[in-house]
């Protein structure tokens, strides 16, 4: 029984079999060529092939984490279009007359190691983005297949030494029990995505790690402490599962409270409402049993298009909420745009201190077209549901005044 | 050529995401763009070089805008800056 101690990124309790994430190895060789446009047209079929793995990469993680988590390869693409790589590359083939594996290779050394030397910790992580293109390239050049497979039948402990992301998104969810990798850091895209996929993990448990396990080990995952056990003694083992019944019951007894009325011991009932800013969310709003809903931030309607949306956009938003939350409260705030939330269209003037600035409500009472749209929208979607309305940044009475003085008018 | 200044407002500085669509942005103009930080200059259509600069949140760099129709290509890059940096 060994054991190591690592960052633990999800809180949970694996315990299973261990299975060495294979990286395809690329042992990369330094071939002379004679036809340096023929290889430099290898070079372009690869880098398209590598350009459509990643749009498929990003499309999943799309789905599995999240518009701001799949950013990540998009950047990825951009940087396979990147000039200075490119030329790096051609430039190589055709001064040195050598292969494209090898040429990706050196470049990617390179841009790898500009990164890993300046001075701030973002973008020494961007190394990692640099070498996982590269070698997505490069496997791309040998006609390998990207990802390795995992072993069919039950759920493993992947084992690595790190997971670059693309390698993360592409893991069969259905076929991981957790992972472990000996590097990495709880703010690398790896940490990010595996929280975001809800898989117990620990990172940074350090490379002895690799040495002592074996494929089909039994190993325990402490996500909540960091611990990786590896081949527990029979004591350990069933403290182990003692502690993953324990967290299971935990999760389970909430789980349970869905459906219960919020009630303190002393009777007083508690209102607990979602936040939502998006139409999307209603989901998870409804499948988590909230009460209500206490936000409805409703300038993403106003963000996610490039113009006013009319008061016929607006309606059927507010009308689908109000219509799935079958009759609990909906409070729908009017449009909070200015300061960090900023759509072009409004037109509005640059200012020093945007937050403290024309934004929210005072927008809406200079301009009561937008205004009364939004209200008229609201209005109408009342009849299908129970909808409430809130200002956003009050700062006085007779703002209250005018504001209700607008409502009456519509 | 035309020259301004622009003073970075977002708190990550300049990363990958802005980099890139800098980039984008840059060559689609028909002017020659260069960044200039502290001495060090980047094409602007190049995202490694972009990002190379490691210009932070509230650090000022030059914009230069060199050929074309400079006074379009300053505008957009002006517009750029304050739209996403």
């Amino acid at each position: 029984m060994i054991k190591f101690i690592g960052k633990g990124v999800y809180g949970a309790i694996a315990i299973g079999k261990i299975s060495i994430f294979k990286r395809d190895e690329l042992k990369v060789k330094r071939i002379k060529i004679t036809d340096a446009e023929a290889e430099k047209k290898r070079f372009d079929s690869a880098k398209a092939l590598a350009s459509q793995q990643l749009d498929e990469v990003y499309q999943k993680a799309l789905k599995e984490v999240g518009e701001t988590n799949a950013q990540i390869f998009e950047i990825h693409m951009m940087m396979l279009d990147d000039d200075d790589y490119n030329e790096a590359v051609t430039g190589m083939i055709d001064s040195q007359m050598i292969n494209a594996e090898y040429a990706v290779a050196v470049t990617s050394d390179n841009f790898a190691e500009m990164f890993s030397s300046m001075d701030d910790s973002y973008m020494q992580a961007r190394a990692a983005d640099v070498r996982d293109i590269s070698n997505r390239l490069i496997k791309c050049l040998s006609q390998d297949s990207a990802a390795s497979e995992q072993t069919d039948g039950e759920k493993m402990i992947i084992c690595a030494d790190d997971l670059a992301p693309s390698e993360t998104v592409s893991l069969d969810k259905d076929k991981v029990l957790a992972f472990v990798t000996a590097n990495g850091s709880a703010n690398s895209h790896t940490a990010i995505l595996a929280r975001n996929m809800n898989i117990p993990a620990i990172i940074g448990v350090g490379d002895e790690f690799l040495n002592e396990i074996k494929n089909g080990d039994i190993c325990v995952v402490d996500g909540y402490t960091g611990e990786v056990i590896v081949n527990p003694d029979e004591e350990t083992l069933k403290a182990a599962k003692n502690r993953q019944q324990d967290d299971f019951e935990k999760k389970q007894l909430l789980q349970n409270l869905k459906g219960k009325e919020n009630i303190t011991l002393d009777g007083t009932t508690v209102d607990i409402y979602a936040n939502i800013g998006s139409v999307d969310n209603i989901g998870a709003v409804i499948a988590n049993d909230a009460g209500g809903i206490g936000l409805f931030r409703s300038e993403f309607l106003y963000l996610e298009s490039s113009d006013y949306p009319t008061e016929e956009q607006q309606f059927q938003a507010y009308k689908k909420v109000a219509q799935s939350m079958a009759g609990k409260k909906v409070v729908i705030r009017t449009l909070d745009i200015g300061a960090d939330k900023q759509a072009d269209y409004f037109g509005l003037d640059k200012e020093e201190n945007p937050a403290l600035g024309l934004r929210a409500v005072r927008i809406c009472l200079t301009r009561p077209e937008i205004f009364k749209t939004q209200l008229r929208a609201l209005y109408r979607a009342s009849a299908f549901g129970n909808i409430a309305i809130m200002f956003p940044m009050i700062t006085s009475v007779s703002e209250v005044e005018e504001i209700l003085a607008i409502c009456e008018d519509v | 050529m035309k020259t301004f200044e622009y003073t970075i407002k977002d708190e990550l500085g300049i990363h990958a995401r802005p980099a890139g669509l800098l980039a984008k942005a840059a060559k689609g103009l028909d002017s020659k763009v260069t960044i200039d930080k502290d001495g060090k200059s980047a094409d602007a259509t190049k995202l490694f070089a972009i990002m190379g600069l490691g210009v932070k949140n509230a650090e000022t760099i030059k914009i230069t805008v060199d050929g074309g129709d400079e006074e379009a290509s300053a505008k957009a890059m002006e517009k750029f800056f304050s739209d996403n940096l």
